[in-house]
């Protein structure tokens, strides 16, 4: 056990001045003031070890994205530079005369820290950071919209009950019925007519609108389901009564009592949504509707692995690996944010 | 029963047509008519004005609606000939029939889709149970680790690494086809195994992880203890009592999975090039060919009700406490 001075001073509940509750006996009895749901949730996270390396193997592949630009400034290569035919590299040429990479593993070398593309002879390096980049940040602004969606739907739905939750229910069930992979390759190339002229090329900023667009309209039910079961259930109990009797808008119930309680589920929801989210979007553009030639995204440089698997298997190892890594801990991380918030739960 | 298969069937059937009817209504919506997405970039006008009336655009909307649904139930007539009962149209590019082309290619999507649950539930389920069965012990962890990092893994990062290592750099296997098992079963299974188990590996992993779960809370269960205190045997009371309450969430669960194995069925087709559903709606994507895409879609969604409904009636046979009405 650590000496209760440490144990106190690490802990982020002591409202009150932490020098003195640590040097004082006469202070402990404070120390049981009551503390939020949301510190006590910190608190047992903080102890979960696997949690907390997740948290920050997450939070760096994040930082790693943000930071794309910048990383391969270091590293001096640009994802859209066919290094294998510009002529102006001609003198330190990366690809042999089949197209293939020149060198050990992919054409690992100090100027192509991850090798490079067969044929194009792209840095890998390169395509991999600004790949994530399009990807997390994508699935970032989709996870967040079909939350937000899935949350007012399931509010409206299980607050107000009866003939509006019946509906609502239905529609869940309609569109749960849509099978969703097969929808998102069809309706990619309608979403995009709907805005761009076919006899234009798409823009690539379109490209991602019309992807959030698709996972968006098909996405939210989940949510919306959780969000009403809880809601449901939370309805019916005294505090939301007593709120009613003392006669509190339906909205101010809504916010101050009833949101507060779904935030935990919620927040566990959104820690698996946002990697099943990643992963439908790599599966968009590996299926050839997402994201194009050059456009650098994580699920293209797996539909060119899988083209060039044969020849040179090498060139899907960095980007694999990087995705199992990425989703193992975000998956632990979700684990982790549910045993916090309810420890019950799991294990 | 009957009377529950029954109704569920009319409700499948009224999903179905709306389903129809929203993805006709978003095709043909699109601002940028169905002929100039057919016809692509560098279209002139005589060309555009011949598709459009090579494939009836020109009809109103609600008549090409009535002539796709009535054709599903009743068949339809095409120049080509006449296209029997369930008629999903004719292709835009290849000129077949769209029926023909799905069932041409469903059975590859079929072995995958079935063939991966058949895989995953004995060998996911398996683990599962005996993990919970062995909890603690190094077996347990085994498992767990092992299904909480195959998990992570995509088919289209596994099955190329699976081929690199059986088929391309030690040529143990051949290249994975589909052979229709009624011609030769052992091309079939010997061609389909790679795919399969590579589909299977990536849903194995969940299930491994359910089944542990919902195990050892079954095994906590009162009427399982009660079983134990009165003398039963160990393995007896797991196998006869807790597997029983503990397959309920399991069937549940692949339930709700079977439209992302139908997915999983169609990144596998792409990343082993097989000729499937998948492939097909990708075509029909690209190629922007609207009957096509329909007729996909529509099957797909047929295929997960149809799941659907024999799920809930397997609900009623695993608990006796479910009633179906």
């Amino acid at each position: 056990m650590t000496s209760p001075t440490k144990a106190e001073g690490s802990g982020p509940s002591v409202a009150l001045d932490p020098e003195l509750a640590s040097t004082t006996e006469a202070d402990k009895p404070k120390k049981l003031e009551g503390r939020s749901p949301g510190q006590l949730m910190w608190q047992r996270f903080k102890r979960d070890r696997t949690g907390m390396l997740c948290a920050g193997v997450v939070i760096f592949y994040f930082v790693i994205a943000l930071s794309a630009p910048l990383l391969t400034a270091l590293s001096g290569t640009n994802p859209y530079t066919l290094y294998g035919q510009d002529p102006t590299y001609a003198d330190s040429p990366v690809l042999d005369d089949f197209g293939l990479p020149l060198g050990w593993f992919g054409g690992v070398s100090g100027d192509h820290w991850f090798g490079v593309e067969p044929q194009y002879g792209r840095d890998l390096f390169a395509m991999l950071m600004y790949g994530m980049r399009t990807s997390l940040f994508m699935a970032l602004g989709v996870t967040v919209l079909l939350m937000l969606t899935g949350i007012t739907i399931g509010l409206v739905g299980g607050y107000f009950g009866g003939r509006t939750d019946y509906w609502i229910g239905r529609v869940t069930d309609f569109f749960l019925a849509f099978p969703q992979q097969l929808f998102f390759i069809a309706f990619m190339p309608v979403v995009t007519a709907f805005f761009v002229d076919p006899q234009e090329e798409t823009p690539t900023y379109f490209r991602a609108v019309a992807i959030l667009i698709v996972l968006w309209l098909l996405g939210w039910m989940g949510m919306a389901r959780l969000v009403r079961s809880t809601v449901l259930s939370l309805r019916e109990r005294e505090f939301v009564e007593a709120a009613k009797v003392s006669g509190a808008s339906p909205w101010r119930i809504v916010r101050k009592e009833i949101l507060p309680n779904v935030v935990s589920p919620i927040l566990v929801q959104f820690t698996y949504q946002l990697p099943s989210t990643i992963l439908t979007i790599a599966f968009l553009s590996f299926a050839g509707v997402g994201f194009v030639e050059p456009t650098p995204d994580w699920g293209r440089l797996f539909a060119s692995g899988a083209k060039y698997a044969e020849q040179d298997p090498a060139f899907m190892f960095f980007p694999g690996v990087a995705m199992v890594i990425f989703i193992l801990c975000f998956n632990l991380l979700g684990d982790s944010v549910r045993d916090a918030f309810d420890p019950k739960s799991g294990r | 029963m009957f009377q529950f298969i029954i109704r569920r069937l009319a409700g499948a059937v009224v999903t179905l047509f709306l389903i129809g009817a929203v993805t006709f209504f978003l095709f043909v919506a699109a601002p940028s008519d169905y002929a100039s997405l057919a016809c692509g970039r560098d279209c002139s006008p005589a060309r555009l004005e011949d598709i459009r009336e090579a494939l009836g655009l020109n009809l109103p909307i609600a008549q090409q609606f009535w002539d796709f649904m009535s054709g599903i139930v009743m068949g339809r007539d095409f120049p080509d000939g006449h296209c029997a009962a369930p008629c999903l149209g004719q292709s835009f590019y290849s000129g077949d029939f769209v029926w023909d082309t799905i069932m041409d290619r469903f059975p590859t999507t079929l072995t995958l889709t079935a063939g991966g649950a058949v895989c995953f539930l004995i060998i996911g389920v398996g683990a599962g149970m005996l993990a919970a069965y062995k909890r603690g012990s190094l077996l347990d962890k085994a498992a767990t680790g092992t299904s909480m990092v195959l998990s992570s893994f995509q088919i289209y990062f596994l099955g190329p690494i699976v081929l690199t290592i059986f088929v391309y750099s030690t040529g143990w296997m051949e290249d994975p086809k589909y052979v229709p098992i009624t011609e030769d079963p052992a091309g079939w299974f010997i061609g389909m195994s790679i795919p399969v188990l590579v589909m299977a590996t990536i849903f194995t992993a969940q299930y491994t992880r359910m089944a542990r779960a919902s195990m050892i809370e079954q095994l906590a269960e009162e009427h399982v203890r009660t079983a134990r205190a009165k003398g039963m045997a160990k393995k007896f009371v797991f196998f006869r009592y807790a597997w029983r309450g503990s397959m309920i969430p399991i069937v549940t669960v692949l339930g709700i999975d079977i439209s992302s194995m139908l997915g999983g069925a169609v990144v596998t087709e792409l990343t082993f090039s097989l000729q499937g559903i998948g492939r097909l709606a990708v075509n029909g994507a690209t190629t922007k060919d609207l009957p096509l895409t329909m007729g996909v879609m529509m099957f797909g969604a047929f295929f997960i009700l149809i799941v659907n409904i024999l799920t809930d009636i397997a609900y009623a046979y695993i608990d006796p406490r479910v009633r179906l009405s």
